[in-house]
Parts: C-alpha cells; sequence; structure tokens
C-alpha cells in the first residue's frame, strides 16, 4: 500500500516518533493541508501494531466539557467522511451508543452530559429502560441481580465503530503518496536538544537532523519525555480486551456500562468485541490476564445472560498513558521544536482524524491549534484541567 | 494468580492488594514556589524502572512500601514504612 524507503535521509523537515494512527493522521495532514513533505514517520514495530490496533474501535462525541465535545465532535465529522477521503473502506457504521445508568447519580451525569452535548450540536440524549430494551431486547434490564439495574442511559446515535487497522493503512497511503517516509522497524534512540531546541533524532539506524519532532507514541510516551527531559503526569497501565467467536449479528448498539466496567459491540465479522476498565495498577507491559478474561465475562453474561455458551477467541492488551482529568496532552512543549500528541489514555482511537489534523497544524506555525489549546502541557502548571473522567473511561 | 508478598501477612493473591502510587516526598508548602507544587501534584515520574511504591493489603489494613520494576512486574521486595535497613 505504499513505499518502504531502506535508507534514512540525513535531515528531515520534520520527524514524527510513532506509526500509530495519530503519527500517520499528523503527517498526512502536514503534507496535504500544509504543504509539509519532507517528513519521515519512525515506527519502531510496524504500522497500527501499538494502541492503533488494540482500541475497541469506538467513535463517538458525547463528552462531559465543552473542550472535549469540541473536539472530540470534530473528529467524529472527520470520520464521517474519512473512507471517501482516504479511498479505503474503512467500515465505518453507525450504531448508536448507550451508556448505561445503573443509580439515579449516574443518571444525573448522563443527563449533564447530554446538557453539554445539546448546547454543541451533538445529538446526545437521556433514554428510558424501556427505550433500552426496545432496542437491545437480549439485555437483562436487571443485571442478574447481582449489580443496580439499569435506570436509563445516554443515548447518542452517532455513536461508530470502524476498522481501526485500515484507519491507519488510510492515513499511511495518503501520507506515501504526497511525499512522506514511513520507516517502519525503525527505533528511536535519543532525542537530541541544544539550547532548548531540537536538532534530531538518534534512531538505531543513525542520526537525522530535523528541527521538529513530533511525539505520537501514547503508551511509550513516558519513554520520549524522558529523553528530552521533559516532566508530564504521565502514568502507564495495561488496558485489556477481548473478542468473542463470530456471531450472526443480534447486536447492533454500542453497549457501554460504568459500574459494570464494560463496553461491547458486535464487528463487521461478527465477534463480540468487548473492553474493560484499565488494570488497577501502573506496568508498561502488553501481558494479558485469566483474571481480566474471568471478569469481564462474568460481567458479560450479568447484562447477556444468552452469551452463556459463547466462547473467547482471543484476548489481549494495550498501553494507556493515563492523565489526572482524562484529557490528552497535546501541542506545543517548553522545548523548541518539540511537540505532544499524548495522554491518549483509553480514548485515542475516536480521536485519530482531529489529532492528526490539530497536531499538523501546531507543527506547521508552531503554535497550538485553537481546538487544543486547552489540551496543553502547562494546564497542569496553570492548574486548569479539562475533567473528562465522568465521560472517557468506565473505570470508576 | 499473582502474588504479592505482604510484610505483615506473608504471600497474598494480588486482589487482596490496592496500589497506592509511587512514594513521593512533599515539598515543604510554605517555601515552595507555585512550579514546584503542581508538579508535586500533577507530575509523576511514569518512565520504565524499579520503582518504590505504596501498597495496601486491604483485609488486614496494612500499607507498606514495595520496590518493583514496572515493566517485568516483579516486586524485589517489600517492607513496612521506615523498616527499609531493618533486616528480618
Amino acid at each position: 500500500m505504499f513505499r518502504a524507503p531502506t535508507e534514512l535521509k540525513p535531515e528531515y523537515d520534520a520527524v514524527i516518533i510513532g506509526g500509530g494512527g495519530h503519527g500517520l493522521a499528523a503527517a498526512y495532514y502536514l503534507a496535504k493541508n500544509h504543504g509539509i513533505t519532507n517528513v519521515a514517520v519512525l515506527e519502531k514495530g510496524y504500522i497500527g501494531g501499538g494502541g492503533t490496533g488494540r482500541n475497541t474501535a469506538i467513535v463517538r462525541s458525547n463528552y462531559l466539557t465543552p473542550e472535549g465535545v469540541r473536539f472530540y465532535q470534530s473528529s467524529v465529522e472527520l470520520f464521517q467522511d474519512l473512507s471517501r477521503e482516504l479511498n479505503l473502506n474503512l467500515f465505518y457504521s453507525e450504531r448508536g451508543h448507550f451508556t448505561l445508568a445503573h443509580s439515579p447519580a449516574s443518571l444525573r451525569t448522563q443527563r449533564w452530559r447530554a446538557e453539554v452535548n445539546k448546547h454543541l450540536g451533538v445529538d446526545s440524549r437521556v433514554v428510558s429502560p424501556e427505550f433500552i430494551k426496545e432496542t437491545v431486547p437480549e439485555i437483562d434490564l436487571k443485571v442478574g441481580g447481582h449489580q443496580a439495574p439499569i435506570h436509563g442511559a445516554l443515548y447518542h446515535p452517532p455513536g461508530a465503530i470502524a476498522r481501526h487497522d485500515a484507519v491507519a493503512w488510510g492515513y499511511a497511503r495518503g501520507a506515501d503518496q504526497r511525499g512522506v517516509e514511513i520507516h517502519q522497524k525503525t527505533a528511536v534512540t535519543d532525542i537530541e536538544v541544544r539550547d532548548g531546541e531540537v536538532a534530531g533524532v538518534h534512531t538505531d539506524k543513525g542520526f537525522i537532523k530535523t528541527r521538529k519532532v513530533l511525539s505520537a507514541v501514547a503508551g511509550w510516551t513516558t519513554h520520549t519525555t524522558a529523553m528530552v527531559g521533559i516532566r508530564t503526569p504521565l502514568v502507564i497501565h495495561p488496558l485489556q480486551a477481548l473478542v468473542t467467536e463470530p456471531l450472526k449479528p443480534w447486536l447492533n448498539s454500542i453497549v457501554v456500562s460504568a459500574s459494570l466496567h464494560l463496553y461491547v459491540s458486535q464487528s463487521s465479522r461478527g465477534e463480540l468485541v468487548a473492553g474493560a476498565s484499565l488494570d488497577p495498577y501502573e506496568l508498561i507491559s502488553m501481558r494479558s490476564t485469566l483474571d481480566f478474561a474471568e471478569g469481564l465475562g462474568g460481567h458479560m453474561l450479568d447484562l447477556f445472560p444468552c452469551l452463556g455458551d459463547i466462547k473467547v477467541l482471543r484476548q489481549w492488551a494495550g498501553l494507556c498513558d493515563m492523565t489526572p482529568d482524562f484529557s490528552p496532552i497535546m501541542g506545543t512543549t517548553p522545548i523548541k521544536g518539540f511537540y505532544i500528541d499524548a495522554g491518549w489514555g483509553t480514548w485515542g482511537f475516536k480521536a485519530t482524524p482531529i489529532s492528526g489534523k490539530t497536531m499538523a497544524f501546531t507543527m506547521a506555525n508552531n503554535r497550538d491549534d485553537d481546538l487544543i489549546t486547552a489540551f496543553n502541557l502547562s494546564r497542569f502548571q496553570e492548574m486548569e484541567l479539562v475533567g473528562e473522567k465522568g465521560a472517557a473511561s468506565v473505570g470508576h | 494468580m499473582k502474588i504479592i508478598d505482604c510484610p505483615v501477612n506473608g504471600p497474598r493473591p494480588l486482589q487482596e492488594f490496592h496500589f497506592g502510587g509511587e512514594v513521593r516526598d512533599m515539598p515543604n508548602p510554605d517555601s515552595v514556589t507555585d512550579e514546584e507544587w503542581s508538579g508535586y501534584v500533577f507530575h509523576r515520574r511514569g518512565e520504565p524502572g524499579l520503582k518504590k511504591e505504596w501498597w495496601y493489603h486491604v483485609p488486614s489494613g496494612t500499607w507498606f512500601i514495595a520496590e518493583r520494576d514496572n515493566r517485568s512486574d516483579e516486586f524485589v521486595r517489600t517492607y513496612l514504612y521506615g523498616s527499609e535497613n531493618v533486616d528480618d
């Protein structure tokens, strides 16, 4: 789908560390929107092999803060047209997204989200248990009696799933066609900073000169920030997911329950794709555990008792770079020419197009795109957090 | 199932424990700059390596320190706060 250059050039106008969806999208928009094509994307493994290929592929914009809703809604709008833009079928499929509420307090948070969403033009509303049962007849509203029953849900009709690998491939091909070089199996070993400015990147294939570096490595960000000596709040936790054996289509909606630490949808292949909350302690490892499969399996049965005979096909883990406010860290940094696209925790895939677009603007103009100023690393020093915990994750 | 060696109760399954984060020294709030304070409140040493962390054994209410590698998940040693250098 794209060239595989064997040698690095001695110098690039920009280097992007990380060949996941975000890094490749940034390369694509740098070339397409800003005419910057002398760019290398460096990927230590293969493209889309990190968080891009390990998430549960959900796209939505029903967040809690105005900053978050605007940002993710821009991403949804790009996603809706992305198959045509990249000339590649991304299997983008609008399913409708339910966030179940198991208590009056949870329903209040969903109401809050719905009102913020509606105010900003996002299709989102609170619905009754009867509406949920009508749309998803297989659901047990009493949750097997093991948890509090379902009081209602936040319903977000544009909630969608997509084929996440294809998003990386599409952006890679589009960037490649415009002159960007994608170097797989090329690891960054250090970043050269002189007098507070980026001077180049050391790789396992030699040194390259550049004045602009984007770190788009999500779960590996604490490695790159250590190279340039900047401090962040990021800590890494694994997040585990699984798929079941393929079934005939029966679950059209995406169903999320914070109380059960569960989100599930049915892929175009028929597999049920399900994820849980973060592993409960810091770990930079993609190991899987039986505890996870047991816990998630139990919760899926509480919600969908009809799945009793269904087998788990495979399970895996990805790395999540967590921030204290559950919003990303994006934009310029105290080091001139070092740009960061990180803090993607459990919410990175849906932001792929808009992150690429806004980071490309930020790199081309050396100032943060208006859509991401609230997400700059400096917000922690300014004590201006963007609290998305109530909308970004199921682990609380 | 992962087993953690509680300094009071001996080897117990992971499910009985809570992670309390890295051991960090609080700067003096009366003399610290705003930047140092926000750094203490928010910033973390998230890079790979051996770390000293707070862990809590829930059933017995025991807080203790674990030295753990955050890549291999190996618990190198565990001990009660203040008894780092005591041989037992």
